[in-house]
């Protein structure tokens, strides 16, 4: 082995200084979760109420959802644009089968298929996940980016579900006994053990996608998909396999939050969840999610949610302008990802530092 | 005659040092003017840095060039321009979605008034340029249309538009047809007739004998022959590019070949345009065998792996494991069958560079660490270490990203990630390829040492010394076919002849 170059030996011990620096970086939303909290608490009034912590975490939920599914796609280094849609469009479907059903008049059958409450969340799922799919297959098969597919999809979503109902809205969704529907209202408004039901959701999903990431083969394969694809192919990941099922589980994220909605009002617009992307994608991206690919975390986006989520809300109880708030979101956004950036050099030059150590240790 | 050529540009001392290896150790260089200044070496024995340095493309980190008996000091390519140096490197660097007249002005598009391009003087020129080489393309034809040939062509053109009065043609041959080659000829010896000093690197020996009027040898950094051309042959070349040492890597214990693990048949790749990039090849590799597999840039040998794993669907042909027809038409089920790659771009295509090593180290097995969807990470983080400490990768922690590692620490990475499979047979595309010395020895230690435990293994290389020390068989490929098949011990002479057949004059 040859001898250690001098300049390999020395000063590559990190300095204290730098370690908690990095800690620092890397807690970093965490961190601004925490400011903005205290920040609010102090200076909005009643902030610290329990009723309003229920108000903004179901606010922050919705997006929480997206943001979830919307973490895998950007992690696989896609992107997608269609999750506001499908929120309106699966709105839309829970509507319609909670009012009228199917109608199998069509077939030449003189009666509609009824459905209970569990047969509806079902059905409008299934809509959101073969967009989802239809994403996918576009992107894998006929080779279209991300960014033009799933805005192809935004369109044709957004039409589909103003067509649905002529561009009105579908009231009074509180659902029939007779069918095992009435409870359709509980999805978005009923409290288990309490808790909002829906925030039960979240924590299901939430705990699902991150069991997903880091412990399942399928989890290392998108961050591997997202980090190199070609050498993922080579090393035996079914590329295509993995984008497909990022794009159904966002869209199954996104018709979670359409049907949520949808009982929450008890009625659902076609217009339901417009910009919706952006802020998922803001989530993402404040929660640590690389739109390069390849990195990010699910704890990370949904802390992310939650620092927009109080950052809106509590500017809104501060009686800050609705333009100014939308300031101050785009300013924290930037922010954050020049924050980002400065933490990959940090972080890179550290493990340079121990690897240039260890070499010259061993040889 | 020497007198006759006036030397136009010289190096003194020429030191060039990149981290981790010199690339160029005090070289003395002269160029002569109206003259064909041929220059061969094999791979990485500091052909393509000396011309760069001239190029001003990279900067010499000691030494003096002068030019015209002045010394000069370039900081980029333009200030070599200004200088009248041209070159045309071996990739081409040229935009398939502009023109052909567009390529050739790129970067220097001549104007009306400082803003509008004169379209019609670009086509002009590109014309005479093109009628002068003898070549019937259209100026206005999208360069992506043409062939890698034309293409090469076009590249020439754009050296020759600039006035250059030194031009570096880096391997212009290489991917040129035999009535290319003649008019690449004759465009030469005209250059020549105008006083322009040409710089001239091939492989092809023949070629290079028969245009030279001088000659350089370079091997590992050192001049190791400098002289006219007259009478020189092939074996004084060989010896120059090889030396008579070598063999470093040699087999120490006896060779205990198994049953065939691999075999293929008639693996045929047809090449966009027409012709074969893969021409029917047939091997096959016995357990504990090491098979190198030599040739030229180009001459199909990576294509050949991409096949064998599953890379390109328009392939044909058949493969065998152990016997066994391998009918699995993806990666995954190839890797399942025993088969694994250690491609050539380890940073393109071997690693993820931003997940951990441990993570890389285990991407291609992590079924191996699963039930049914729940990962064992305490397996994988045990197994991990393991093939960290078998492989002496040196690493400070397993859980940094392996783009912190040296190159030839991540290549060790890559062969852990393969060997982690459980493969029949590896196969490895030029395995040393950006490693330092020391750390190429232990990556043929470990090739000798996989094979003897009974793993078939195919590489290729471009290392001459490489492919003839470490080879159980020699398999020599040329432009998409297999031109010789050698023993080892086999003499270096052949295995070079066979790399470069002459080119039968086509169409």
């Amino acid at each position: 082995m040859s001898a250690a170059t001098p300049s390999a030996t020395a000063s590559h011990a990190i300095s204290p200084g730098t370690s908690a620096l990095l800690l620092l970086l890397k807690m970093r939303t965490f961190v601004a979760l925490i400011l903005v909290f205290a920040f609010f608490a102090i200076n909005a009034p009643n902030f610290l109420t329990t009723a309003n912590a229920v108000i903004i975490s179901k606010h922050v939920a919705l997006n929480a959802f997206l943001a979830i599914g919307m973490t895998f796609v950007i992690i696989t280094g896609g992107i997608d644009l269609s999750v506001g849609s499908i929120v309106g469009l699966c709105g839309m479907v829970a509507g319609w089968l909670v009012l009228n059903g199917i109608d199998l008049g069509a077939l030449g059958i003189g009666y509609s298929l009824q459905f209970n409450t569990f047969e509806i969340g079902l059905l409008t799922v299934l809509v959101g996940m073969l967009v989802g799919l239809i994403n996918g297959l576009l992107i894998t098969k006929l080779n279209v980016a991300p960014f033009i597919a799933t805005l192809g999809t935004l369109y044709v979503a957004r039409g589909a579900a103003l067509l649905s109902s002529g561009g009105r809205t579908f009231p009074n969704l509180s659902g029939n006994a007779e069918y095992g529907s009435a409870s359709f209202p509980y999805i978005g408004t009923g409290n288990l053990l309490g808790l909002p039901f829906m925030i039960w959701m979240l924590i299901v999903v939430a705990a699902l996608a991150a069991y997903i990431a880091s412990r399942t083969p399928l989890g290392r394969h998108i961050y591997a998909v997202g980090g190199n694809e070609r050498g993922a192919a080579l090393s035996g990941v079914k590329v295509n396999r993995v984008k497909l099922f990022v794009y159904v589980f966002s869209g199954f994220c996104a018709a979670l939050v359409g049907l949520i909605i949808a009982s929450q009002l008890q009625a659902s617009h076609p217009a339901t969840g417009e910009t919706f992307e952006l802020n998922a994608i803001a989530a993402a991206v404040l929660g640590g999610t690389s739109m390069s690919g390849g990195r990010g975390r699910i704890g990370g986006t949904i802390v992310g949610a939650f620092v927009i989520g109080i950052l809106s809300d509590g500017l809104i109880m501060m009686g800050v302008s609705s333009f100014w708030q939308t300031v101050i979101k785009g300013l924290v956004i930037i922010a954050a990802v020049v924050i980002d950036q400065a933490q990959s050099r940090l972080q890179a030059r550290v493990a340079l530092q121990q690897e240039a150590a260890a070499a010259a240790r061993t040889s | 005659m020497s007198e006759g050529h006036p030397i136009g540009l010289t190096i003194r001392g020429g030191v060039k040092v990149y981290p981790g290896t010199r690339a160029l150790k005090e070289v003395d260089f002269d160029l002569r003017m109206g003259a064909v200044n041929v220059l061969v070496g094999e791979n990485g024995a500091g052909k393509s840095t000396m011309m760069k340095v001239i190029a001003g493309v990279e900067s010499l980190t000691e030494g003096e060039i002068t030019r015209n008996g002045k010394v000069v000091d370039f900081h980029s390519k333009a200030d070599a321009v200004a200088q009248g140096i041209g070159i045309v490197f071996q990739e081409l660097n040229l935009f398939p979605n502009l023109t052909v007249a567009e390529n050739i002005f790129i970067g220097r598009e001549p104007t009306r008034a400082g803003v509008d391009i004169d379209r019609e003087y670009q086509r002009a020129e590109t014309a005479k340029l093109m009628k002068r080489l003898e070549q019937p393309i259209h100026p206005d034809t999208p360069l992506g249309n043409l062939r890698i040939g034309q293409q090469q062509i076009v590249e020439i053109a754009k050296a020759l538009a600039q006035n250059a009065e030194i031009l570096i043609l880096d391997e212009p041959t290489s991917a040129l047809s035999a009535a290319e080659v003649e008019v690449l000829f004759r465009v030469i010896a005209d250059l020549k007739a105008h006083g322009v000093g040409i710089v001239y690197i091939s492989h092809r020996l023949e070629e290079l004998i028969r245009i030279g009027d001088y000659i350089t040898v370079l091997r590992d950094g050192e001049i190791t022959g400098s002289r006219p051309m007259q009478g020189v042959d092939i074996p004084w070349i060989v010896r120059a590019m090889i030396g008579d040492s070598s063999k470093e890597f040699g087999r120490t214990e006896p060779a205990n070949f198994g049953d065939e693990v691999f075999r293929a048949e008639e693996v045929s790749l047809p090449r966009p345009g027409g012709g074969y990039a893969v021409d029917h090849v047939s091997l096959s590799v016995r357990s504990g065998e090491i098979v190198g597999l030599y040739g030229l840039m180009g001459a199909g040998r990576t294509e050949f792996l991409e096949c064998i794993m599953a890379q390109h669907p328009h392939s044909g042909g058949r493969f065998f494991v152990e016997g066994k027809p391998l009918t699995e038409k993806d990666v995954t089920g190839r890797i399942a069958r025993g088969i694994a790659l250690i491609p050539e771009d380890r940073k393109r295509d071997g690693l993820v560079q931003i997940m951990a090593i441990r993570e890389n180290l285990t991407l291609s097995a992590l079924p191996r660490f699963a039930k049914f969807f729940h990962l064992d990470l305490k397996a994988e983080a045990k197994t991990a270490a393991e093939f960290v400490k078998n492989l002496t990768i040196k690493v400070a922690s397993p859980e940094n990203p392996v783009s912190s590692l040296s190159g030839g620490n991540q290549q060790k990475v890559v062969i852990g990630k393969a060997l982690m499979t459980d493969p029949k047979i590896l196969l490895m595309d030029e395995p040393s390829r950006g490693i330092d010395i020391g750390a190429k020895a232990e990556v043929f230690r470990t090739m000798r040492r996989l094979a003897a435990e009974g793993l078939g293994i195919l590489f290729v290389t471009s290392d001459l010394d490489e492919v003839l020390a470490l080879s159980d068989r020699i398999i020599v490929m040329a432009d998409g076919r297999i031109t010789g098949m050698f023993e080892s011990g086999t003499d270096a002479a052949a295995v070079i002849a066979a790399t470069a057949p002459v080119k039968e004059p086509a169409a």
